[in-house]
């Protein structure tokens, strides 16, 4: 079998499916940070197999500052939400709703 | 200093007066007084520079204040003998009612109040004066109202002084809501608010406004009768008799009600001849009923209230019938004589410690001397007695009637002739001669000098005012209209004095014979009067005069009635309908989409992700899917 352009998209849809799936289903802050990394990820792969099948090496490039920026996102973000956890004593979506009126 | 700015400093100088009382100088009394006695003295001295440098032709100062499109509206000054001549009548006999309201006021906690008001009437006055088109002379007309409400209810602690001021400003606003339409109809027509070109376009095409020219000309005739409190918009004149005497001598002698008239003669030319006959009638039967109602008031105000009201019927009468010179004459001395007239009657209640009531009076003439010959003064000027002022106006009006063949409206003036005579020998007799009749008349004393001084100026002014020569230069003002006195340039004193007789000897005739039969009436009936023997023998049409032919309860039960009744269903509709069903709609609506848009609102993280990415869903859809 010849692997192709469209198999890679399609992995990169289905990764993408499942972050999204991920956000809006898990209530876990953390769970639904790893889910939103997936998201990240799959346009990532998509990012790289376009520069692959169309030979120019720009886009692999762009990938690593991506992967570069989003290792320090998720310092910061992984911090919130420690902050967060250790003011409310909790890690669930379902306690964090204060901004409704 | 340039001349054209001598006007405009004129003009200004009372509300830089009444400007600075009011923001620094309301603690200080004599530093106020002599600021506003100040600007009214030297606008007066400006006004004979004025004569003197330009003497009486016609010229005009003007800015251009407004230009919208076609409308150019300036706020100019315009000076002729007509409004020269009023300037001299409004700041002289203006300053000498300023210096003695010092002396009236003296110990009212509201003094420096009282000269900020004054002054800021004495602009508004000028201001109407020296007006060259209809939208400035509106304003000011519009000023002199505030104003006159101000000063009307200057002791507004007091009920009755608080409702004549309202009173006088509603009324005044009824004339000036005609006023107003008349001004409008008339620039619809001619294009312009300029009183020179105005005239000018009539002179060119007298049938300029075709079938709207006697709508027009009454409407603007409403607003003169309203200033003018001519009938039936006289109502409001008696009652402003509640604010301080001066104020009454300035507003109901030389300035607010003069007005009207001063008003009539500037724009005379503007009106039909159908317009002119409802003039002359209006005025005079306001003449006669006021008149009338005048015989039988017992408060020394009021009488000369209705007084002003029936010469000022008079003086409307007189520009009904063409005599707009006529009209101006009598004016000018009514001025003098009734500001007498008042400011002796104000003397007179200083020293009865505020009573009015002239059946509380008697026999002041030996304690009040001074107010007692001024007071003699001015009642013989006003019944005409010749050689005193009052004789030779009143004769220009009588002459009028007589030389325009409408005997009708003639034997209408000379009974107001005789019943003036008689009220005002009556109101003489009761207060100067006959006995004491209460306390207060007994305790009665001089009023100080700087309350005698004013009268004894006004004494000349009233002797004399006839014979100076003042009608000439009105009638070189109207001369147009009245061809008939342009050839009476430069009289001698001695002409002067004999004119009424050689110009219509049977008018100055009867109008003597009539003032004879008033006083006579009067010295028969009052002369040792202990109680007014009217009130028997006339019986109900004593009843009706006292109560002024009934007139304010006749408004009270149409107008007022009507008035609140349509007053109920506009606060009905505005509270229901306006407020409650489109304010309310309106409001309601937008306080449910607010609660519905709300509950979207709820705080959950993972439902505004859901929400996010549906839209970015559609949008995607929308893009790409068709």
């Amino acid at each position: 079998m010849n692997v192709g352009l469209e198999h890679y998209l399609v992995v990169s849809a289905l990764l993408f499916a499942l972050g999204l799936l991920g956000v809006i289903t898990r209530r876990n802050l953390i769970v639904m940070y790893m889910s939103l990394e997936l998201m990240l990820n799959s346009a990532n792969l998509a990012l790289v197999s376009f520069s692959r099948f169309n030979d120019n090496l720009n886009g692999q490039v762009m990938v690593f500052f991506i992967i570069t920026v989003a290792a320090a996102e998720v310092a910061v973000g992984l911090a919130l939400i420690v902050a967060l956890y250790r003011k409310r004593q909790s890690a669930h979506v379902e306690d964090l709703t204060s901004m409704k009126l | 200093m340039k001349l054209e700015a001598l006007p405009w400093i004129l003009l200004f100088l009372p509300l830089c007066a009444a400007g600075i009382i009011t923001l620094f100088t309301l603690r200080s009394q004599k530093l106020s007084a002599g600021l506003s006695i100040g600007a009214i003295v030297s606008g007066f001295v400006l006004a004979i520079a004025l004569i003197k440098s330009g003497g009486w032709e016609a010229r005009e100062f003007s800015l251009n204040w407004l230009s919208i499109g076609n409308l150019n509206v300036d706020f100019g000054l315009r000076l002729d003998a007509l409004s020269l001549m009023m300037l001299l009548i409004v700041t002289g006999v203006g300053s000498v009612i300023h210096i003695y309201s010092y002396g009236y006021m003296h110990e009212d906690e509201g003094f420096s109040r009282f000269f900020a008001c004054l002054s800021l009437f004495t602009f508004s006055m000028l201001g109407i004066v020296l007006a060259n088109n209809f939208l400035q002379l509106f304003i000011f007309w519009e000023l002199v109202g505030v104003s006159s409400y101000l000063l009307i209810g200057f002791w507004f602690d007091k009920a009755s002084a608080a409702d004549a001021s309202k009173k006088a400003f509603l009324t005044n606003r009824i004339g000036d809501f005609g006023f107003m339409l008349g001004i409008l109809t008339v620039f619809a027509v001619v294009g312009s608010l300029n009183f020179a070109v105005i005239q000018e376009q009539f002179k060119a095409n007298p049938a300029l406004m075709g079938g709207s020219a006697t709508l027009a000309g009454l409407l603007i005739f409403c607003g003169a009768m309203g200033k003018s409190a001519q009938f039936p918009l006289h109502v409001w004149l008696p009652d402003a008799m509640e604010g301080p005497t001066p104020v009454s001598a300035l507003i109901h002698a030389a300035t607010m009600v003069a007005a009207g008239v001063y008003m009539l003669c500037r724009v005379v030319f503007l009106f039909t001849p159908e317009a002119l006959t409802v003039i002359s009638w209006i005025g005079g039967f306001t003449a006669l009923l006021a008149a009338l109602i005048a015989v039988q008031q017992n408060d020394i105000k009021r009488i000369l209230a209705y007084s002003t009201l029936s010469q000022l019927g008079y003086m409307v009468m007189a520009v009904g019938l063409g005599g707009a010179g006529a009209a101006m004459f009598h004016l000018t001395t009514h001025a003098f004589f009734k500001a007498l007239l008042f400011l002796g009657a104000g003397s007179v209640i200083h020293a009865m410690h505020h009573e009015q009531d002239i059946w509380k009076m008697g026999a002041l003439r030996k304690k009040m001397p001074v107010t007692f010959w001024t007071f003699l003064v001015g009642t013989l000027a006003l019944c005409g007695v010749p050689p005193f002022s009052g004789f030779y106006s009143k004769d220009a009006i009588l002459a009028q009637a007589w030389h325009a063949h409408n005997y009708p409206l003639f034997v209408i003036a000379v009974s107001v002739a005789v019943l003036t005579a008689f009220y005002m020998f009556r109101l003489f007799f009761v207060v100067w001669v006959g006995d004491v009749r209460s306390a207060e008349a007994g305790h009665a004393h001089e009023s100080p000098g700087v309350m005698i001084w004013p009268l004894r100026a006004l004494v000349v002014l009233a002797l004399f005012g006839g014979v100076l020569g003042i009608n000439e230069i009105f009638a070189a003002q109207f001369s147009a209209a009245e061809h008939a006195e342009a050839s009476e340039h430069g009289l001698t004193l001695l002409q002067r004095i004999a004119e009424p007789f050689t110009n219509a000897p049977v008018a100055a005739g009867i109008g003597i014979i009539a003032t004879l039969i008033g006083f006579l009436t009067a010295r028969g009936l009052y002369a040792t009067a202990k109680s007014d023997p009217l009130t028997s023998k006339l019986g109900w049409m004593s009843r009706a005069m006292a109560n002024r032919f009934y007139f304010d309860e006749i408004y009270e039960a149409t107008v007022i009635r009507i008035h609140d009744l349509a007053g109920t269903i506009s606060n009905w509709i505005d509270s229901w309908i306006i407020e409650g069903l489109c304010i309310g709609v309106v409001r309601g609506g937008t306080d449910l989409t607010g609660r519905a848009l709300r509950l979207v609102q709820t705080g959950n993280l993972q439902t505004y992700a859901f929400l996010f990415v549906l839209g970015v869903a559609v949008v995607l859809w929308l893009t790409l899917g068709k």
